[in-house]
């Protein structure tokens, strides 16, 4: 095992990371504000390839300029996911919400099933993104550096939206203590729908960067990465937004080096490895890493 | 009505199902006793999520991972040692050259299920529902993938075909009779107004001297039981275990059954398990005609979104309407639980 084979394992680690941190912040922005965990978070992560897929194929976009259409379709099928299913029952016992989020990703699963078939489709970057780039003794292709720039740019972005801008003061007023928030006259349903809009549009980038990496997508490809994703999300405490980028590298890397550098035979149990450091996590540190301890969590 | 009514009431219908488990048997086609069949495992397990989902308030997806584990063991455990020596080579000598009995081998199913039901729960269940939920669903995963990689044991993703066919109706009915019975008598004890409480006011409960954790991870380990038991009868009924044959799909499907029949009605999730066993069935034939698969699920996740809305209580909410009194259009007796529904609507 040699230096320049971990470095290699360390560079997948941080590209993997990057992709479940995306849709970590997604999680804990929606369950920071309104106390739900989205199952159908990792559909966005679908819908986010799909409409990739579409935008180059139907319209012919370049690249950067579909990046934009799968935001802005990602924060949409956010909003009106939140608008059809979750605001109607808002108030009702936190169960209630998370069945909901099943049957909304059921939903969205047999609607791409059946409209799309459940084939995986391949997904083609253009050749200038697959191109191998060097970097001192590493080499990567073009596409995984943007996904990890692309990651690193919305992050900062997101950082320095919910840090300085009025807006970003009030959602993060409103995840402190929403009652409290709404006597001051912040519009408790606006950062709601935001945090649906800003959480789903990331996921959906991720769909892209995740059907740009493996090449192929289908409409079951976000079921595991959504769930790994909220275990990242545990990892660095469900409601934190740096906790959710902290934990999604934490879990990238963990995840990368567990099947690079053990032997071969136990690669198969990469999913036992994620979901059984979930379990551990709850047991040992259930806040996780950045998470607070409030008695409204867990 | 008293309690020697309500008890010759229970009896009238147990005894009447045994006599129509028989007629069914000797009467009808392979295919609708397969049905029915799957009628009574899923009322097995929806009745059983009820103990963890209704009752307590907690909200496990894992009964796929359950059923997985008990359809595993129970298949081990029965396999004839020249099959075993020949597909498992791995086996400890002490489960390789010894063939058990289907009974002894169903309990020992539920009861590995039930072990990994305590094990998983006491990190995860004195946190809030919430992490329960995505732990067993990780664990639907994890179980998946030892079934798959430890193939020694569990001939890989290949799965363990040509069980014997031994689950007939007998065996599920009385399976179903016992987890009816025990979920019974669990919601009118004060083990279950227990965990009723828990459900209600945690804190509450916590302050009248209820251990929430112990009486919480009880609740899940008994709904595993249940599950690994029905794991096996499945098994044993399709012949087949494999790693794949209890999906998260299905976890949602039973969480569907609970959620319409009322969280925490013996009688609703029984009723939606028989129901929307039935109505998927009937809709195999229309989704292949119309080559529009998913379109069953599709139907059924709307029906749950649209319930969640407008009925979030479910079809009947705690209550345990008296069927055979409505049936025979009597007056009906009273819900033994409306005191307590009353208060908690407040």
């Amino acid at each position: 095992m040699t230096g320049g084979y971990i470095l290699e394992q360390v560079a997948n680690g941080i590209i993997l990371g990057s992709m479940y941190a995306l849709i970590a912040i997604g999680f804990s922005l929606i369950y920071g504000i309104v106390r739900l965990i989205n199952f159908a978070h990792g559909d966005i992560v679908t819908i986010g390839a799909f409409a990739m897929l579409a935008s180059v194929a139907a319209i012919g976009a370049p690249f950067p300029v579909s990046i934009l259409i799968v935001l802005a379709v990602g924060a949409g099928v956010g909003v009106l996911i939140e608008r059809v299913a979750f605001r109607p029952m808002r108030g009702a016992p936190q169960v209630t919400g998370f069945i909901a989020s099943l049957a909304v990703a059921i939903i969205i699963e047999n609607v791409g099933i059946m409209t799309l078939s459940a084939q995986p489709r391949s997904f083609i970057v253009p050749a200038y993104l697959s191109a191998f780039i060097r970097l001192g003794s590493l080499q990567v292709r073009a596409i995984d550096l943007a996904i990890v720039l692309l990651a690193i740019l919305l992050m900062i972005a997101l950082a320095a939206f919910v840090r300085f801008t009025k807006v970003g003061m009030a959602m993060r007023a409103t995840a402190e203590n929403y009652q409290v928030a709404r006597l001051m006259g912040i519009n408790i349903d606006r950062m709601i729908m935001l945090a649906f809009a800003i959480g789903s549009a990331l996921a959906a980038v991720a769909g892209l960067m995740w059907g740009s990496k493996y090449s192929q997508i289908s409409p079951l490809m976000g079921l595991i990465p959504g769930l790994k994703a909220f275990v990242a999300a545990v990892i660095g405490g469900v409601g934190s937004i740096s906790g959710a980028m902290l934990g999604g590298y934490v879990l990238g890397l963990a995840e990368v080096l567990f099947v690079g550098l053990l032997p071969p035979e136990y690669s198969g149990y990469r999913n036992v490895f994620v979901f059984s450091t979930l379990i551990v996590i709850l047991l040992v540190m259930p806040n996780g890493l950045l998470g607070r301890s409030t008695d409204e969590r867990a | 009505m008293g309690r020697r009514a309500s008890w010759l009431g229970a009896l009238v219908a147990a005894v009447t199902g045994a006599v129509l488990v028989y007629a069914a048997s000797a009467a009808l086609n392979p295919y609708l006793l397969s049905i029915i069949a799957f009628v009574g495992i899923n009322v097995i397990l929806a009745v059983s999520l009820n103990i963890t989902n209704g009752f307590t308030g907690l909200f496990s997806l894992g009964h796929p991972a359950f059923m997985t584990i008990g359809g595993y063991v129970t298949a081990i455990l029965i396999l004839s040692p020249a099959r075993k020596s020949h597909l498992l080579p791995d086996l400890p000598s002490w489960i390789a050259h010894r063939q058990w009995p289907f009974l002894a081998s169903l309990l020992a199913g539920g009861l590995v299920a039930t072990l990994v039901a305590v094990i998983v729960g006491f990190p995860v269940l004195r946190l809030r529902g919430h992490y329960l939920a995505v732990a067993t669903l990780g664990l639907i995963f994890i179980i998946q993938g030892l079934a798959i990689n430890l193939d020694g044991y569990t001939r890989g993703a290949l799965g363990l075909n040509g069980l014997p066919e031994l689950t007939n109706l007998w065996w599920i009915y009385g399976w179903m009779l016992l987890t009816l019975y025990v979920c019974w008598k669990l919601k009118h004890s004060s083990l279950g107004r227990t965990m009723l409480a828990i459900r209600e006011n945690e804190l509450a409960a916590a302050c009248l001297g209820v251990r929430i954790t112990r009486t919480r991870i009880l609740a899940f380990a008994l709904g595993a039981f249940f599950a690994g038991v029905a794991g096996g009868l499945w098994a044993h009924l399709v012949t087949l275990v494999t790693p794949s044959s209890f999906s998260f799909l299905f976890a949602f499907q039973l969480v569907v059954m609970v959620v319409l029949g009322g969280s925490g009605s013996i009688t609703g999730a029984a009723l939606a398990a028989a129901v929307l066993t039935v109505a998927t069935e009937a809709l195999h034939p229309v989704e292949e005609a119309l080559n529009l698969f998913g379109a069953s699920q599709l139907l059924l996740a709307v029906a749950v979104l649209l319930v969640l809305i407008y009925r979030p209580k479910g079809l009947f909410g705690m209550a345990e309407p008296d069927l055979l009194a409505w049936i025979g259009k009597s007056p009906g007796r009273q819900p033994t639980h409306t005191g307590l529904k009353r208060q908690t609507e407040v």
